[in-house]
């Protein structure tokens, strides 16, 4: 965190008091700023179009880190459902690309048509184009909005603030915590996704929505253009998203949330609502993370129920727990490390390694690397990247004379507190 | 004097072993109550029930001038509703300042959104101050509570108890682990809380007891033994052979 | 006697090169088919029944060779002397012929005297149902069996005289009840005796044959009629109303169309072709064309069009809903009489009970060895689990491991059977050594960190699941059975199991009495239990926990090698195996209650038992079955948090 010691001041100034605030939002403009003048859409074309997508969409993933610390670093919720929420958010947002993309194409192909195209007929049209693939030719029921973008945007948030609020009442009403609820949205997660690869769901099953990429109404308009506004886009996400969590931690709440996490029956004690501080911090890392999905699935293109699979939130995990958790940059730098590392060696540009006669590629192998580092971080630095901050800063963690408490310890099932 | 407490009847049981049975207690508001027992006798559980931690298998546990059930109460709700308590283990949050720790505990509204949009006035700052003066921790405000000592996190409880400004403290074995000097302090700290509202503590060590010079209640097997100034009860036959004649 | 005679003349035969004299005219044979050999070679399907009653009710063993060879056309006519033979054709003008007596070879002569008899179709089947006869009398119950299959697969009216004749003199009683069966099923199909089917078909009420169903189908079948007035007769199976599922709006509208009773009704496509037909300057009927943008407007302007009398009235909403109210719609029954139609339509009813019945158990028994598998797959979390404490996230690849353990072993020992002898405890061994690795390695130093050790066996997992892929490619391995177990054990035509279904139960089983005894008999047990409760106290009693621990999470890892086969076997190996058991295992264990056996059977049973049932009221989409499923646990959690059989009291807080 935070520093809040500094002594009662405007609440204006928020970004003042907060310096580490303040020097991540000129990282991410300087970032920002410099990939605009490199890039080929609005600068001297040193990075490929491609690559601004990857940094695009790595942002957004800073983005979704950033809940996912809010929700397990600092309130000891070790969430596996947030990639789902993600990925629901690129759900509602790619149902209006894609409808109005169709739309569009529909209206272009029966413009020549003798007779002007009714609204059904176009209607009609739609669905066969956009549900031929899973043989169905109708309208699901929830693609009664897909025509609106205003109320497709109020759906980026309102499905998965939903679907996160009942999850979440009954998940932590029933007292489920720690390990027990991992593996409860874990299942959440999974059935999630093994619904959306029916190809009744209505969202074109395995399939996905694809298209992504294209904006309805702005074929003139070149991907290198696109990609920046996305890019730019993503940024400002990134940025207000990481002042709002600053925001979050930074007060009472934070501080409430923080020992909650260390220990939760004794903040009931105290007299807090727990369940509904948890329900809360659950809904708005769930908003966060779709609004994130929203951004970073038209910069993907293409949206399938396989990014919702728990392995992604597991991912997502990884990136926090490497960056170090319960720190807002932390996360920041971990999703971006990992995930870039990530791409560059499943992109085939890292270079073999040839052991005598056995050739390593790193497309093949880097997964398994992932996997033991992340064992290894786990078990040497706990703290994760973020701790390299602390050898240079020399902050220090209270001495606690050998006595186990801290995010994991709080965390446990339901303990006896006084013992 | 009306009654702040009043537990009925109640009993509990884990797997066939009756940990509280039938057990009657009141308390009036203002009045220190000292609660001591042999090992095994309930006084946990008789804490963990009144906080709505444990819920008993039959029984009343009224509180209040309107008699209002704690039964169906959660934990929050009840602290809320003015019920502190004090574990025996030194339970802060150690990776938090003191005033941090202060802050949290301070009576204001406990909604999520309010919290959410609290920002300390001057007067709450000052009300720490107070609180951590009261404390001895005055000069510790912005130190890691976990840096502090095992008595300084003790006082800092009660400070944190304090802040919550309960009508009933219950306080779990607040003397353990400490110097003389530490129980001495441990000790003025209750009897001063005891002048404003109701304090319970559970004690084992007598001279502790003694010092608070308050009346003395007696569990044994779950359900009350004697009652009586700590005089009165150690002449009592049945104590001695339970508790102090071995 | 009779064998030389017949040795002695066809020797003879061979000697002398005289065919036409080497055959034996007198014969009891060759004089049944001169009796009537101007039928024989005149045979016409009308005129030929005597002949061939004669030949089959001669009681010959020749006969049946005889018609045999008669219905294949190799038998012949000698039209000088009247005799009849078997004949081959060698080429255009020779024959070789063989005696109808005995088939034996009598000599290749020219074939001008001969003639072939043809018997068309008609006459061919009449040979074959006689030829039945025979076949069900033959002295080999094989045949028999055979014979009756064959009638089973396609039967004719003919069959019915034959097969009655053919059951008192059966002598094997497994065989008569067959025929009998066979009989009843014949008389449902051809008796001309309404009585005598409705009988057969009474007894077959609530009989689970796929064959008696088979049979009484097509006497229930029905054609859906459609008349003015209300229909009545005893032939009438069901009237129908319009626009339910039984009978959708458009299918009854389409029903008036054929049989002419009104005009069709307008599609939108038609009259999107009437319109673009009609346009004249930019209008339709009046109507610019730009305006014709809604459904609206085109009715309007089709409507101006029919009244003008440029395109055909047709038929409108209103219209369709008028006509389907004027008329009855309802079935008929088309395969039976009335009376059979209906005795049929009950026994099915009857038998759809049963049917009912038999996939309930059937269900109950798929829900049983599904949820064996689970809890073969959870035992082992059970044990980390529940016992330790320890989440093991990679449990699921230590499935994967011993799976690829039985393929490996396979590749090196081709007989099935040995192979998952020797790859069951192989892959407990090296599951044991990963799990003991794994938890000197890792977990140890993370105990009283259980999230951090959830997120350090989820990095295990993802390693050990990209190894596999790495060293066995991305396809499916094959694990195979063994012969022996193959095949299912068949209760009835419904209910079946598969031996390797029954054989995971009994692994889980045995699973279940292993674990019992090694937690309850065994010092090892009283170990772990006592480490399980109080570690320091077990310290100092002289137990080593560290010790215990990396023994018990081996044991748990090596059963989860051992399920990793033992699910191989009917499942697919591949990489991602354990990630397709590891939720419903974590899900099993939390649903029966941690830290208790009989909670994780009782929750692998119901956790399958869900499954099952949702994927049988929602069949075909075992996808919705588990999303369901894994809602339903979701909810079952909401009531029983510490699962089935909790633990109370302070023992579950600790």
């Amino acid at each position: 965190m935070t520093d809040i010691a500094a002594p009662s001041s405007p609440r204006g100034a928020f970004v003042m008091r907060h310096p580490s605030v303040l020097i991540f939002l000129a990282c991410l403009a300087i970032f920002t700023v410099g990939v605009t003048v490199l890039s080929e859409g609005f600068g001297i074309g040193v990075l490929s179009t491609s690559f601004i997508k990857t940094l695009g969409k790595t942002l957004c993933l800073c983005l979704v880190a950033l809940a996912m610390d809010l929700v397990w670093g600092y309130c000891g919720i070790l969430s596996l459902g947030h990639m789902a929420f993600f990925g629901l958010g690129g759900y509602a947002i790619g149902m209006w690309l894609m409808y109005a993309r169709t739309e569009m194409i529909v209206v272009e192909s029966l413009s020549n048509a003798p007779l002007p195209p009714t609204p059904e007929e176009i209607s009609d049209g739609i669905a066969s184009q956009i549900f031929g693939v899973v043989g169905a030719s109708d309208f699901p029921p929830i693609w009664g909005f897909a025509h609106s973008l205003p109320l497709q945007l109020a759906a980026v948030v309102i499905v998965p603030g939903i679907l996160a609020l009942v999850f979440g009442w009954l998940a932590f009403r029933s007292r489920v915590t720690g390990v027990y609820l991992s593996i409860l949205t874990q299942a959440m997660t999974l059935a999630l996704s093994l619904y959306l690869f029916q190809n009744d769901s209505g969202l074109r099953g395995n399939n996905g929505l694809s298209g992504l990429q294209n904006l309805p109404g702005l074929d003139s308009v070149s991907q290198d253009a696109v990609s920046m506004w996305f890019l730019w886009g993503s940024a400002l996400a990134l940025g207000l998203g990481y002042v709002f969590c600053a925001w979050v931690v930074s007060g009472k709440f934070g501080s409430v949330i923080r020992a909650i996490r260390d220990d939760e029956a004794r903040v009931r004690f105290l007299g807090y609502p727990v369940e509904a501080f948890k329900l809360l911090v659950f809904t708005l890392t769930a908003i966060i993370a779709a609004i994130a999905g929203a951004l970073y699935y038209p910069q993907a293109g293409i949206i399938n129920p396989a990014e919702i699979a728990p392995i992604a939130s597991i991912y997502l995990a990884v990136w926090v727990a490497i960056g170090g958790r319960g720190r807002l940059y932390g996360a920041v730098v971990g999703a971006a490390f990992v995930s870039l590392l990530s791409t560059w060696f499943t992109g085939g540009q890292a270079p073999d390694i040839v052991i005598g006669s056995f050739r390593l590629q790193w497309v093949d192998w880097w997964t398994v690397l992932l996997g033991l580092s992340f064992v290894l971080v786990t078990l040497f630095a706990p703290k994760g990247l973020g701790g390299l901050v602390d050898l240079i800063t020399e902050r220090r963690s209270p001495d606690r004379h050998g006595a186990d408490l801290g995010p994991d310890m709080g965390s446990l099932q339901e303990r006896e507190a006084e013992k | 004097m009306s009654e702040l407490l009043e537990v009925n009847g109640v009993s509990v049981s884990f797997d066939g072993f009756k940990a509280i049975n039938n057990l009657s207690f009141s308390i009036a508001e203002g009045e220190l109550r000292a609660v001591i027992g042999p090992n095994g006798a309930g006084k946990t559980t008789f804490m963990d029930i009144v906080t709505g931690k444990t819920r008993p298998d039959e029984g009343t546990v009224l509180w209040g001038e309107k008699g209002i059930s704690l039964l169906s109460m959660s934990e929050s709700r009840i602290a809320q509703a003015g019920v502190g308590r004090k574990f025996q283990r030194p339970t802060v949050f150690e990776d938090q300042s003191v005033e941090d720790n202060l802050m949290m505990a301070l009576k204001k509204d406990r909604n999520p959104f309010k919290v959410l949009s609290f920002r300390a006035s001057r007067d709450d700052r000052d009300r720490v101050a107070t609180l951590a003066g009261e404390i001895g921790l005055a000069t510790s405000l912005h130190r890691k509570s976990g840096e502090l000592s095992h008595g300084q996190k003790q006082w800092l409880e009660i400070g944190m108890l304090l802040a919550q400004e309960p009508r009933l403290l219950l306080v779990d074995e607040p003397a353990a682990g400490m110097t003389l000097a530490e129980r001495e302090h441990t000790t003025d700290l209750l009897v001063e809380a005891a002048k404003t509202r109701a304090v319970v503590v559970v004690e084992h060590d007598m001279e502790f007891v003694r010092r608070l010079n308050c009346k003395v209640t007696v569990l044994h097997e779950g359900s009350v033994l004697a009652e009586g100034s700590l005089d009165h009860v150690t002449r009592n036959e049945k104590v001695i052979e339970v508790y102090l004649g071995r | 006697m009779r064998i030389l005679a017949r040795f002695f003349l066809a020797t003879l035969a061979i000697c002398l090169s005289l065919p036409a004299h080497a055959q034996n005219a007198d014969a009891p044979i060759q004089q049944i088919m001169q009796e009537n050999g101007a039928l024989i070679a005149e045979s016409s399907r009308r005129t030929i029944g005597p002949a061939i009653d004669a030949l089959a009710a001669s009681g010959l063993p020749a006969a049946q060779m005889l018609l045999e060879r008669w219905q294949n056309k190799e038998l012949y006519l000698n039209e000088e002397t009247g005799l009849f033979v078997f004949g081959e054709e060698v080429d255009r003008d020779t024959l070789r012929i063989f005696a109808i007596t005995d088939g034996s070879e009598i000599g290749v002569v020219p074939d001008d005297p001969y003639d072939q008899l043809r018997p068309n179709s008609g006459v061919r089947s009449m040979i074959g149902a006689a030829l039945v006869q025979f076949q069900l009398n033959a002295p080999d119950a094989a045949t028999r069996l055979t014979a009756l299959d064959a009638i089973a697969r396609d039967a004719e009216p003919s069959h019915l005289t034959a097969l009655r004749a053919a059951i008192d003199n059966e002598p094997d009683a497994g065989v008569k009840a067959k025929k009998e069966r066979l009989e009843r099923l014949l008389t449902i199909q051809f008796a001309e005796d309404d009585a005598a089917r409705i009988a057969a078909i009474e007894g077959f009420s609530g009989d689970l044959g796929v064959d008696v169903r088979a049979t009484l189908n097509p006497l229930v079948a029905t054609r859906l009629e459609v008349s003015e007035t209300e229909p009545s007769g005893a032939d009438i199976a069901r009237t129908l109303t319009p626009g339910t599922d039984a009978l959708p709006r458009a299918q009854a509208y389409n029903l008036l169309v054929e049989e002419g009773l009104t005009p069709p009704a307008i599609t939108a496509s038609d009259r999107r072709n009437a319109l673009i037909a009609n346009v004249e300057n930019g209008s339709v009927a009046g109507i610019q064309v730009a305006d014709l943008n809604t459904e609206a407007a085109r009715d309007l302007a089709y409507a101006e069009l029919a009244r003008a009398g440029t395109v055909e009235q047709l038929a409108t909403e209103a219209d369709v809903d008028r006509a389907l109210a004027a008329h009855f719609f309802f079935e008929r029954f088309i395969g039976a009489s009335p009376a059979v139609a209906q005795a049929a339509q009950d026994a099915l009813a009857t038998t759809e009970i049963t049917v009912g019945v038999a996939r309930f158990i059937d269900l109950v028994m798929d829900a049983l060895s599904l949820g064996s598998i689970y809890f073969l797959a959870a035992i082992g979390l059970a044990i980390t689990f529940g016992v330790m404490r320890v989440i093991n996230m990679a449990h699921g690849e230590f499935i994967m491991i011993g799976a690829y353990t039985g393929y490996v072993v396979q590749l090196f020992i081709p007989n099935y059977t040995l192979s998952i002898v020797v790859a069951l405890p192989l892959a407990f061994a090296v599951t044991f050594a990963a799990g003991v690795a794994m938890e000197r390695l890792v977990i140890r130093w993370l105990y009283h960190r259980p999230l951090e050790t959830l997120l350090a066996t989820f990095g295990i997992s993802i390693a050990l699941q990209q190894i596999a892929k790495n060293i066995f490619g991305t396809q499916a391995r094959p694990l195979t059975a063994p012969d022996w177990l193959n095949g299912s054990l068949v209760i009835n035509d419904i209910v079946s199991i598969s031996y390797i279904r029954i054989a995971i139960l009994v692994l889980a089983l045995l699973f279940l009495a292993l674990f019992l005894f090694v937690m309850n008999r065994t010092r090892l047990g009283l170990e772990v239990r006592a480490v399980t409760q109080n570690p320091r106290m077990a310290a100092s009693m002289g137990i080593n926990p560290d010790k215990i621990n990396m023994l018990t999470f081996g044991l748990g890892s090596g059963i989860a090698g051992i399920a990793g086969v033992a699910i191989g076997l009917y499942a697919k190996v591949t990489s991602e195996m354990g990630q397709d058991y590891i939720v419903q295992s974590f899900m099993t264990v939390v649903v029966g209650g941690v830290g208790n056996i009989w909670g994780t059977l009782v929750g692998a049973v119901l956790v399958g038992s869900v499954q099952k049932g949702i994927e049988w009221m929602t069949p075909s989409n075992t996808l919705a079955a588990q999303t369901y499923m894994i809602l339903f646990i979701i909810l079952f959690i909401q009531f029983r948090p510490r699962g089935i059989i909790a633990l109370k009291g302070r023992a579950a807080e600790a």
